[in-house]
């Protein structure tokens, strides 16, 4: 069936499958291989993008769910070649190692920030618990978040 | 992993919704809501229906509405919602429940009407709408009818859901008078479902005795279940902490509890105690007018 939605602030249409998941169509049709798939079980997080600016898990999504639809993905933050404020935090914080989870690590961290402009250190970690790091033990991507609201004025 | 193949519809109105699951034969249509539970099924290949019918974008299922009778809530109204509703200021135990329920993208998604429509045995919603005595309010081809929370769930994944019907929504009484309810859980590290979940409402009379106990208990038994022995020996006690121990103390004959390499049958009965106590005690603290938040609501 035929889809329409914004992706990234484009406008896109596509002949899709039902089944397709949105994952699929985000990596493979758009080629947008930022959103990761990690286990598939939606426990992960790693293909974690907005859906209306709501953090959602787009391995437990049909590409058809999203017809209507705005979807924001890694690959939306940053403007003009320049690090969204939040990626920016995680590179000088050194939030990663194998990067894998990254991507949707920021997109969670990304919310949290609009809903809770100076979030405290549990609700940082509140918000990433749908979010597996098996690097880093979570504590410089705590660390990167705190940074980059403490640099937007917030966080407490 | 790939679902099978399947048709989809997303009907915009609820007698739309009806005409779509009439043309199917009866159980090979599956209702779409948030799909938390159901899209992982479908790529387990455990769910392969013919055709999904995604309601998710039926207005009329959305919201929840204060009136006359009490509180409506919308069978698509998600977690995360119910976790901040403005309406739901005077139930502090929805907010207690939506937050311990999976995590923050499952919440974005999830809806109250899917969980109770799945039917998971360890699933939270079930265990307050039970304590609350809540009504499920269906729709099908005859029309409108009500079904009361303890005649909802009828065995492992089994509700009063016809298979031409659909789940519209869930409606609560008005809060009774120096009332308090509260949930209490044990999470299942990996899936945050409830290896024990209990929801309790304590209703108190003028002296401060306990007038009216309701109890509901999820993750034990294969369908959740109103502790009814529990209930009966709070009835008419003192709403003390020491009273509300010794009743849990005595057990929850209803109780028939699964084993699993999660938890023993013995271990979740002990849970069970535990979780009982907990609910209770901060049940009375809300209807004694003390907050009892920022409690221990999880593990």
């Amino acid at each position: 069936m035929k889809i329409a939605l914004r992706v990234n602030s484009q406008d896109v249409e596509a002949e899709v499958e039902p089944r397709l998941l949105l994952v699929h169509f985000l990596r493979e049709r758009l080629r947008l291989t930022g959103t990761h798939i990690g286990c598939d079980t939606s426990q992960c997080g790693a293909c974690t993008v907005h859906l209306d600016g709501r953090a959602v898990k787009s391995c437990s999504l049909l590409a058809v769910q999203a017809d209507g639809c705005a979807i924001t993905t890694i690959e939306g933050l940053a403007a003009d070649g320049v690090l969204h404020p939040l990626q920016a935090a995680f590179h000088e914080h050194h939030a990663l190692q194998c990067g894998f989870c990254t991507p949707g690590m920021v997109m969670a961290a990304h919310e949290l920030l609009g809903r809770t402009p100076m979030p405290d250190e549990a609700q940082i970690r509140a918000a990433l618990e749908g979010n597996r790091c098996r690097c880093t033990g979570y504590q410089n991507i705590v660390d990167a978040i705190r940074a980059a609201c403490e640099r937007a004025g917030g966080c407490t | 992993m790939i679902p099978s193949a399947f048709n989809y519809v997303a009907p915009r109105s609820l007698e739309e919704a009806l005409a779509c699951l009439g043309r199917c034969e009866p159980g090979t249509a599956a209702l779409l809501a948030g799909g938390m539970s159901l899209v992982p099924a479908l790529k387990l290949r455990f769910a392969r229906p013919a055709t999904l019918v995604d309601i998710g974008r039926i207005a009329a299922l959305r919201g929840i509405e204060a009136n006359a009778g009490g509180i409506h809530i919308g069978a698509l109204v998600t977690h995360a919602e119910l976790l901040g509703a403005p309406q739901l200021a005077d139930r502090p135990v929805f907010a207690e429940t939506a937050r311990v329920i999976a995590d923050p993208q499952v919440r974005n998604r999830g809806t109250l009407g899917g969980s109770l429509a799945y039917a998971h045995p360890a699933a939270d919603w079930p265990a307050v709408f039970l304590a609350l005595g809540g009504e499920a309010e269906l729709f099908g081809p005859r029309g409108a009818r009500a079904v009361a929370a303890e005649d909802f769930f009828t065995g492992i994944f089994g509700t009063a859901i016809g298979a031409d019907e659909i789940l519209t929504g869930v409606r609560f009484a008005h809060v009774p008078v120096n009332a308090g309810s509260a949930y209490s859980k044990m999470r299942q590290q990996a899936s945050g479902m409830a290896l024990v979940g209990v929801a309790a409402q304590l209703v108190l009379d003028a002296a401060g005795a306990i007038r009216a106990a309701s109890v509901g208990v999820t993750g034990v038994n294969a369908v959740p279940f109103r502790a009814r022995s529990l209930e009966a020996r709070l009835q008419g006690s003192a709403s003390d902490p020491a009273a509300l121990s010794a009743a849990c103390a005595l057990g929850i004959t209803e109780a028939d509890p699964l084993g699993d390499r999660h938890a023993s049958a013995d271990y979740r009965l002990h849970l069970l105690g535990v979780h009982a106590g907990r609910a209770l005690a901060r049940a009375l603290a809300r209807a004694r007018g003390s907050a009892g938040d920022g409690a221990d609501y999880n593990d």
